[in-house]
């Protein structure tokens, strides 16, 4: 069963012509990254698989029925979003940021419980921003603000993933921390879909990758089928030198 | 939880009471609160000056008072909604223009001799105007962004601003101090005041439920998108409510300044940004602060009476400042 699909969709970039039809099946226990170049429309795909921009053509399925149909409120209690950038309007404290992620399972009336509190700080602790939780975000370093977003969906805890370079901003450790916790949602059997610019962390973690070609063409497919040197020099038009590392292929862009 | 938002509403509804008891005793004549308890608890009447005190209260003061609480809660509340919407903090419930076209209406039923309910009438339709045509221009032919909304407000209102220094130009002198009471903020016309205490009353139930929602909105729509707000409906919701809120305001006590924009931030600054406390405190606190003001505005210089708005903004200055400053 999928949790995710995509039906000859072509997502709405503007001032692109055409493209190649996306018929993508997301499985649940799977990892992808998307990768391309900047202005590839990664985001955009990844805003149209949510059901916040419209497809220029084609749809989404999420479990089997037209994205478009289903209520916000039920979308939300599938489907996560880490956005790439954020705005805060109104200072909130980190606890107050992770809290709305329990939004889609509240009712109206509904105040936020003991296990509401319960989900957002276990959230917190998992991503290492506990100790902030009184903190304003505005207050916070981007790499900080990046876990609390992340937090965020963990406490969400959405069927799906989608996170838009959720590495942004993030050290070494943290990075790897938070690949290791994409993995673990996977393992778990939810479905993890990522923008990714860090072509190693997507050699390491995805088992899935769909390369975004600035012009709109697309080719996806399990990641050793994907991950070529040669298609990925020709995607981000840059010479790679390969060498295997742990098991797995790190690229190095080169000179020339 | 509900003792976090129990605990300032509780504080500010008695303050709210407070105010009210203060706006009733004090004046030309001086009642004491437990003479107002006798009179408003009914018992019987003795002598000549009780008879006075129950006209003094139950007839001018009490109304009064109560028009004054209904319009600063109105107003509160509808520049918090505003700032929710448009994601600014600067917002107030004017900033799209609304209270340039009620001055409108209001002085060209003055022009044309018009009193009382005529005036009343007219500034609501002015407001609604005004409200129409900066939305209708904002969405133009895609759709409205938060800052195209506030740019067309602005320059609409200084569209209005032009129209009613032209229309003060051309009045007769003897209208003159009328129409400038109007636009300072008067309460001296304000008649009943049940229906605006009820549209806050309802406003307040409405917004309730949909306090959660609001909070999530304020963190952008796409955010509020992701977890399941239905966004334009939404914003359609607020846009309407503080709009008729307004527009209700504007039409019982002419434009106040002042409380729609610092009401909402002083709160914020105390109390943090749960719209679900942020709202009702509005009400009760953007209440008391216009019968305060009121009060003052009615006694400082009696017999002769202050445009309230003058008062709001006098208290309001240096009290918002000084909060500012202190703020992290």
């Amino acid at each position: 069963m999928s949790v995710l699909a995509t039906r000859n969709l072509i997502i709405d970039v503007p001032g692109r012509e055409g493209g190649t039809q996306l018929n993508i099946t997301i499985e649940p226990g799977q990892v992808w990254g998307v990768l391309g170049p900047n202005g590839a429309g990664k985001t955009t795909l990844l805003h149209t698989l949510a059901g916040l921009q419209a497809p220029r053509s084609g749809s989404v399925q999420l479990n089997d029925s037209a994205l478009g149909q289903l209520r916000r409120r039920h979308v939300a209690q599938c489907l996560g979003l880490v956005f790439q950038d954020r705005q805060d309007g109104f200072p909130a404290t980190v606890l107050e940021t992770a809290l709305i992620g329990r939004h889609p399972y509240l009712s109206p009336w509904q105040m936020e419980g003991a296990e509401d509190y319960a989900r957002a700080e276990a959230a917190l602790e998992r991503l290492d921003v506990a100790h902030l939780r009184d903190r304003l975000v505005s207050t916070l370093s981007g790499g900080e603000r990046q876990r609390v977003a992340i937090a965020t969906v963990l406490t969400q805890a959405p069927n799906v993933w989608l996170a838009d370079e959720p590495t942004n901003h993030l050290d070494l450790h943290h990075q790897s921390a938070v690949m290791a916790l994409m993995a673990e949602q996977a393992i778990q059997g939810q479905a993890v879909i990522m923008c990714l610019h860090d072509l190693n962390l997507a050699a390491r973690w995805c088992d899935h990758v769909l390369l975004l070609y600035p012009n709109g063409e697309a080719c996806w497919g399990s990641r050793d089928n994907m991950l070529v040197p040669s298609a990925l020099e020709d995607l981000y038009r840059q010479k790679l030198a390969v060498v295997e590392v742990d098991g797995a292929p790190v690229f190095v862009p080169i000179k020339g | 939880m509900l003792a976090r938002l129990g605990l300032p509403l509780s504080l500010l509804l008695l303050a709210a009471l407070a105010s009210l008891v203060i706006a009733m005793g004090v004046g030309s004549a001086q009642i004491s609160p437990a003479q107002i308890w006798q009179v408003l608890m009914g018992d019987s009447v003795q002598g000549q000056g009780d008879a006075l005190a129950r006209t003094m209260v139950i007839e001018l003061r009490l109304p009064r008072a109560l028009s004054a609480f209904a319009v600063g809660g109105l107003l509160a509340v509808a520049g918090a909604l505003m700032q929710v919407l448009l994601r600014n903090p600067l917002a107030d419930p004017y900033v799209l223009g609304l209270s340039g076209g009620a001055s409108i209406g209001a002085l060209a039923a003055m022009l044309g001799g018009l009193g009382g309910l005529a005036i009343s009438g007219s500034a609501f339709g002015g407001a609604l105007l005004s409200t129409f045509l900066v939305f209708g221009l904002a969405h133009g032919s895609g759709g409205w962004t938060p800052s195209r909304l506030l740019l067309t407000g602005v320059v609409v209102a200084a569209g209005w601003g032009a129209v009613i220094t032209l229309m003060l130009a051309l009045s007769p002198a003897e209208r003159l101090p009328g129409m400038l009471y109007w636009l300072m903020g008067d309460l001296s016309y304000a008649r009943t005041p049940w229906p605006p205490l009820l549209l806050l009353l309802a406003t307040c139930v409405v917004l309730i439920p949909l306090g959660r929602s609001l909070n999530v909105l304020a963190r952008g729509p796409q955010q509020a998108a992701a977890l399941g707000v239905a966004v334009r409906p939404l914003e359609w919701c607020i846009y309407i409510a503080a709009s008729l809120l307004t527009a209700a305001a504007v039409t019982t006590a002419g434009s106040i300044g002042f409380v729609g924009l610092v009401v909402p931030h002083m709160l914020r600054l105390l109390l943090g940004n749960d719209q679900r406390l942020i709202l009702p405190a509005c009400a009760l606190a953007g209440g008391t602060l216009l019968v305060l003001a009121d009060t003052l505005a009615r006694t400082m210089i009696a017999p002769e009476q202050l445009p309230v708005g003058v008062i709001t903004a006098l208290l309001g200055v240096p009290t918002f400042l000084f909060l500012l400053y202190r703020s992290r």
